[in-house]
């Protein structure tokens, strides 16, 4: 990521990327793989693998906001929502699914998070957008787009009236 | 009017009372508890939110139950959580309530859990802290007189509502010692502010305030009418040391005119709940086979409260 950090990105069409996604993850897929999608973007992008990938069972779901690091600077996140895993994680492969890997401290919370259900026998990590960045040592096991944007920019996942996913740019609030 | 218990944002600083809090700040405080709801049955009951982060239970008066509950609630959130018994120690000794604060603060306190037999202890405290500087102290109210027990009903809200779903069409019927009863105070302000469509109030003159109208509630002296197609029941304890002054004649006659039964009950409407703060006293104001009847929604309600003090907790700690 060398080129200028991009305001205005050519936004590809995010269903299409799911499909992209689900291609490189099948490739490796292990018949015992759980999916568990991060609220909210990375819930709907794991409801399209699971059905992409023809998965048996269901997904789950976390909330990272009780496992923030910015809890002190920030406070609880006004929308928490439920995390719900309903299935044993002990011992199996789990594929953690979000929208956009960042500076990855989402993904250390969510990793704690997981880890207070069980042990996994695996965490892969599959996302549709990889903005560089990282803070920390983490990266995504499947991604089909990386992308270098400019940090005052936020890459915001949405659903739009047909309930397709789309890509937006929005300025940090 | 100033409230206390929020900052300049509105943010929650502190669980004073129910009364005056707005509407979004107690349906903000449920949602978040069913989030937490959840964390009670995983493989590892904690979050890391208040990790490092010392909680007093302080008690000026006793009471395990609700002392229990905040220190369950207070460990699954990963802080370190101190009992102080200050009936038989400081207080004992002449402190005061505020030097008694001044003494935790010293000790780097973030938060204060305080039960007090003298309604406002909590509302001084917070008001000294805020006299201090210390916005980063904060305090939970877990009962204080006949004033309030917010956490209390809460709970009973989060518990209406996870039953009924809506609180618009509710009658909700509050049976028993309501003069002495700061339980009821919070649920008649909750149930207010939530758009309950009707509140009543039923039990003997005695014990009844004589102002209790101003709060918008029905009031029946009268359990049948009282009970009549109601949708939630909620039960008071009857304490024992009312029996001795002359608000009541005997326990036995209280049961016969107030205490709930199948009989009353059945005069409710079929899919009704019942409440009950607990300690129960069965046989005083609760028959046994309602108690433990199907409608009987006594146990869930202990467990919601754990999960709506985890998230007064965690909301306080991070405003």
């Amino acid at each position: 990521m060398n080129s200028k950090p991009a305001t205005h990105p050519e936004l590809p069409d995010a269903e299409a990327q799911c499909v992209e996604l689900a291609a490189l993850i099948r490739q490796q897929l292990h018949p015992d793989t759980l999916l568990v999608g991060v609220h909210s973007g990375g819930a709907w992008v794991a409801r399209r693998l699971h059905q992409l990938l023809d998965l048996p069972g269901e997904i789950g779901l976390i909330d990272v906001s009780f496992h923030r690091d910015d809890y002190g600077a920030r406070g609880l996140h006004p929308r928490v929502r439920p995390s719900s895993i309903p299935f044993d994680v002990e011992g199996r492969p789990l594929i953690l699914v979000d929208d956009v890997v960042y500076t990855g401290r989402t993904t250390r919370a969510a990793i704690n998070e997981l880890f207070d259900y069980g042990r996994p026998a695996s965490i892969q990590l599959a996302v549709l957008a990889d903005r560089g960045r990282r803070q920390l040592p983490i990266c995504a096991d499947f991604c089909p787009w990386y992308v270098n944007l400019d940090p005052a920019l936020e890459l915001v996942l949405s659903t739009d009236a047909e309930g397709r996913l789309r890509w937006s740019v929005e300025a940090h609030a | 009017m100033h409230n206390p218990q929020l900052n300049a944002q509105g943010q929650l600083m502190h669980l004073l009372s129910i009364e005056g809090l707005p509407r979004e700040v107690i349906v903000h405080i449920l949602d978040t508890a069913s989030s937490f709801l959840k964390v009670s049955t995983r493989e590892v009951k904690k979050v890391p939110l208040l990790r490092g982060k010392s909680v007093f239970n302080v008690f000026f008066e006793n009471s395990t139950r609700t002392r229990t509950t905040f220190e369950i609630a207070a460990k699954r959130l990963s802080a370190d959580v101190i009992n102080l018994d200050v009936t038989r120690s400081s207080t004992a000794k002449g402190e005061t309530l505020l030097d008694t604060v001044d003494n935790l603060v010293a000790m780097h306190a973030d938060m204060f859990v305080v039960r007090h037999a003298a309604s406002g202890a909590p509302h001084l405290i917070a008001d000294h802290l805020r006299r201090l500087g210390r916005r980063d102290v904060h305090v939970v109210n877990a009962g204080d007189g006949r004033h309030a027990h917010p956490t209390q009903g809460l709970l009973d809200m989060y518990t209406i509502r996870h039953f009924k779903k809506d609180f618009t069409n509710l009658v909700v019927a509050i049976v028993g010692d309501i003069l002495h009863s700061r339980v009821a105070r919070s649920d008649i302000h909750a149930l207010t502010t939530l758009g309950a469509a009707e509140v009543r109030a039923v039990g003997p003159q005695t014990l009844l305030p004589a102002a209790i109208g101003k709060l918008g509630v029905r009031v029946f002296h009268d359990l049948r009418q009282g009970l009549s197609d109601c949708d939630v029941v909620i039960m008071l304890r009857l304490q024992n040391e009312r029996m001795n002054g002359a608000l009541l004649p005997s326990a036995r006659e209280y049961f016969q005119c107030y205490g709930l039964t199948p009989e009353t009950l059945a005069l409710a409407r079929p899919d009704a709940i019942v409440m009950h703060p607990g300690p129960m006293n069965r046989g005083v104001e609760i028959d046994s086979d309602v108690a433990d009847g199907k409608q009987a929604v006594i146990l869930p309600q202990v467990t919601f409260g754990i999960a709506v003090r985890m998230a007064v907790m965690g909301i306080l700690a991070g405003n």
